[in-house]
């Protein structure tokens, strides 16, 4: 069963069920490794995109919630204002450690600025507690969404 | 002493090689005389340099050390580019190849080992004195071809100028000549001292972030090559135990499985994709023989514990006499500690791809022990060594994880049945149900306190697995496991009498390995809340209690000094609020902590929190320090308040981040870092954050309470109000 989908403004055919899960799809079919595999079960957010601007869980997403829709990964938040802020700096602050949670963080992040342009920390809590980093690196993305949210 | 000059590789060799990697001036680095002969047969197809600089300019520079996201990469290049007088951004680093005569780590008795945060520490020196002596060489080689003095002559940059500062030549006009000169010994070239230094000590951006923040980055998992199979497993739930039969047709009606795999402990499912793969495996109703292990349960593992750590261990430490001060003292305590099992849990679970042919197999992932996943692998497949790659990636975390080979072993299980490549994934549930989990500790410590309070006797007896009886059977001498009593051996308090025991007790049924902080993050725990007991029965102030111990320990002194006054120490505070106070000796580095936590009526306990202060000597990037005391502290808080492994008929009970919970944003503390201005040797970092945070927590709850927790982790239905 073909399936088209919306990725990073381009348009993609892929032969797959309709119950893949938007992440595999993503990754293995498309190619895009950016996103993560972490949990499986929406727990720890490494797979987050957005559909159509908004922070979901790619993991449990079936791909026939995403026709139609637009989906945004890591590798073109740069073209946001949002997400280039915040790639910005999170580099200035050198938030990633291990790194491997931090595409995840990123997508939950510009989500967050793309719906509200000075969170307070109750709303960065809000918006970041589904996003797991063993490596601790929270208090850095803290402040990054921070000086972002001046940036934009 | 370069490796140029070094009995396995000659000069010829090493401009044969020179030539092999596009020519230019390689440099090698010094490693102890013990591991060279440990290997002295190094042949040219597995050398690879550690410092190449090519015609364009380009410095390379082949790392020894694996990236697990403690910033290895940045640091190491810094070392280098300090003295080679190159831009450290314009450095390029590659991992290496297994090679333990060429890579090994002179900190872990030269096996390829990134563990116990010790890679500062071993190439702190032999990567200076490296770039030293390339440096030295591009400045004889211009003097050469300017006919002038080399003192005369000055590097910057990636340039050598002449006296003038006129003339320059850059390393890559520089290296054919600098190729053909004699190369210096390491020692006899000099290193800057601290105030000559440009760059080390002075906070830089890591290289890797850039990549890492675009999603470019590479990990194991996401290795992609042409005909690539993807592979989800099912380990036995109970270790030891074998599948016995699956459904065959059921997993095959799904669509894109190519292939079921039976291997002596496990079952994979093949097909085009992942979530194909793991589709199949969970129609695969598999049949399970668990074996001698289904019966294994935690009243076991207690027990066996309970009644073991009541017999002596063997002997670590004992001055003075411990009996008869004890016998003899105002007042004497008696405490069990527990800390329990817990999985590393990792970002990235456990994924190697493996493709075995006749003549070679290619591994890709992330790999903290390369040396021995090499020869584990040839030995499972019969091929001779060096036709096994090890292909490393970078690590979405590891924590000790992947010191252990048992990912690798299962996927090239799975591949020897495989034609071609294949990706084979553990789910987060068989990532943490199939652990070699940090283990179950069971201390019984003694203390004894003379009329004006003061410790008199200590006595702690550790009780647990041996890490190294079981990965290093020769460092496990006399019953003791000299990880097992790091931290309790050398508590940094003076006492005049003093025994600490190992008593080694193996839980039937569960794996065990080095866990962040490794021996310390056991015993720290264990020495910090027991003095705390001690100051608490003394009545007296635990911060001052410690520091009328620390008299002969001036930095152990000064950090918790310090520590002190950056979190008010003695400030009043709300109601079921405190502070509390570690502070360590561990890896080379001293770390004072005070943790301000507040308890809530129904128990539950939250840091706000952590004051940190370390002395890990001379530091090479101090954000990179910052950054890993931060994360240590949230990766031992989140243990401390919610980490434990459990067991029931042979099974682990967790399996997910809902049962298996880490700190999130909402309830993480803010950790706030100083670092000492020291000029002592550097010590190891990135475990000591995770070590010191037990306690200081604990002790915090104490303070806020009245509650001792003697039991991790922290249980709130005893601290409700």
């Amino acid at each position: 069963m073909a399936i088209q989908l919306q990725i990073n403004g381009k348009p993609y055919d892929l032969d797959v069920d309709d119950d893949m899960p938007l992440l595999w799809a993503i990754r293995d079919i498309v190619g895009l490794t950016g996103t993560k595999f972490g949990c499986g079960k929406a727990l720890c957010g490494a797979c987050t995109v957005m559909l159509n601007n908004q922070a979901i869980r790619s993991c449990l997403t079936p791909v026939s919630v995403a026709k139609g829709g637009s989906i945004t990964t890591i590798e073109s938040i740069d073209a946001l204002p949002q997400g280039k802020a915040l790639q910005q700096a999170w580099v200035e602050l050198d938030v990633p450690q291990c790194g491997y949670c931090q595409s995840g963080q990123l997508m939950s992040a510009t989500a967050l600025l793309l719906s509200n342009a000075h969170p307070t920390d109750a709303d960065i809590d809000g918006a970041m507690s589904g996003n797991v980093c063993r490596c601790g690196t929270y208090q850095r993305i803290r402040q990054a969404i921070k000086n972002a949210a001046q940036e934009v | 002493m370069s490796a140029i000059n070094s009995p396995a590789l000659d000069r010829r060799q090493f401009l044969k090689l020179g030539g092999m990697l596009g020519g230019g001036l390689i440099v090698g680095l010094q490693l102890p005389a013990q591991v060279l002969a440990a290997q002295p047969e190094a042949s040219l197809t597995d050398l690879g340099a550690f410092i190449r600089i090519g015609h364009d300019n380009q410095v390379t520079l082949v790392m020894p050390m694996a990236e697990v996201g403690q910033g290895v990469y940045m640091a190491q290049s810094m070392l280098l580019a300090e003295e080679l007088e190159v831009d450290v951004d314009t450095v390029k680093v590659l991992a290496s190849p297994a090679n333990a005569a060429l890579y090994g780590n002179p900190a872990i008795g030269g096996y390829q080992v990134t563990g116990g945060s010790t890679t500062i520490r071993a190439f702190w020196t032999p990567l200076r004195q490296a770039g030293a002596v390339a440096r030295t060489l591009l400045i004889a080689a211009a003097a050469q071809v300017w006919k002038v003095d080399p003192a005369s002559c000055k590097a910057s940059s990636g340039y050598v100028y002449d006296a003038s500062g006129q003339r320059k030549l850059s390393y890559g006009e520089l290296v054919d000549v600098a190729a053909g000169l004699p190369q210096p010994a390491a020692d006899s070239v000099v290193l800057k001292t601290r105030e000559q230094m440009t760059l080390l000590g002075k906070p830089h951006h890591r290289i890797d972030t850039p990549d890492k923040v675009r999603g470019k980055a590479q990990y194991g998992i996401d290795f992609q090559t042409a005909n690539l199979k993807h592979a989800a497993i099912a380990v036995c739930p109970v270790l030891g135990g074998k599948p016995v039969a699956v459904d065959e047709a059921a997993i095959k009606a799904v669509r894109g499985v190519q292939q079921v795999v039976l291997t002596d402990e496990a079952v994979a499912v093949v097909a085009d994709n992942t979530w194909a793969a793991m589709k199949g495996l969970r129609a695969a109703s598999i049949q399970w023989d668990f074996g001698d292990n289904a019966s294994v349960g935690m009243e076991e593992v207690v027990q066996q514990l309970d009644s073991e750590s009541q017999q002596s261990g063997g002997l670590a430490r004992n001055d003075g006499d411990v009996e008869k001060a004890l016998a003899s003292a105002t007042t004497r305590l008696e405490a069990v500690y527990q800390l329990p099992f817990l999985s590393h849990a990792p970002m990235e679970p456990m994924n190697y791809t493996v493709e075995i042919t006749d003549k070679r197999c290619d591994v890709w992932g992330g790999c903290q022990t390369l040396t021995l996943a090499q020869a584990t692998v040839a030995q499972l497949t019969g091929l001779p060594p060096e036709s096994v790659f090890i292909n490393n990636f970078l690590m979405g975390g590891a924590f000790g994880r992947r010191l252990e080979l048992d990912g690798m072993i299962h996927a090239v299980k799975v591949a020897k049945q495989v034609q071609g490549p294949v990706k084979v994934i553990w789910s987060r549930e068989e990532d943490i149900q199939h652990g070699f989990y940090r283990p179950y500790y069971y201390d019984r410590l003694w203390g004894g306190l003379d009329a004006e309070g003061k410790p008199v006797a200590w006595f702690h007896r550790v009780s647990g697995s041996s890490i190294m009886a079981r990965a290093f059977p020769g460092a496990f001498v006399n019953g003791v496991d000299p990880d097992g009593v790091e931290g309790a051996k050398e508590p940094p308090y003076e006492f005049d009498n003093i025994r600490v025991e190992f008593r080694r007790v193996e839980p039937r049924g569960v794996l065990t390995s080095w866990w962040r902080g490794v021996g310390p993050t056991h015993n720290v725990f264990m020495v910090e809340s027991f003095i705390d007991e001690m100051a608490a029965a003394a009545k007296q102030d635990p911060a001052s209690y410690r520091l009328a111990l620390l008299g002969n320990n001036p930095r152990a002194r000064q950090v918790l000094e310090l520590a002190l006054k950056q979190a008010g120490w003695g400030k009043q505070l709300p109601e079921r609020h405190g502070l509390g106070v570690s502070v360590q000796f561990a890896f080379g580095s001293y770390l004072a902590m005070v943790a301000e936590v507040a308890v809530s009526e129904q128990g539950a306990v939250r840091c706000q929190r952590i004051h940190a202060v370390i002395d890990c000597g001379l530091t090479v990037n101090p954000d990179t320090v910052k950054a890993q005391i931060e994360g240590g502290a949230v990766f031992g808080l989140t243990a401390a308040l919610y980490g434990a492994i459990t067991v029931k008929d042979g099974q682990v009970q967790q399996s997910n981040f809902d049962t298996y919970q880490p700190v999130r944003m909402y309830e993480a503390p803010l950790v706030d870092v100083h670092i000492v201005d020291s000029l002592e040797a550097p010590g190891g970092v990135g475990e000591t954050g995770t070590a010191a945070v037990f306690p200081a927590i604990t002790n915090a709850v104490f303070a806020a309470t009245g509650k001792r927790i003697r039991t991790l982790p922290i249980n709130p239905s005893e601290l409700k109000v």
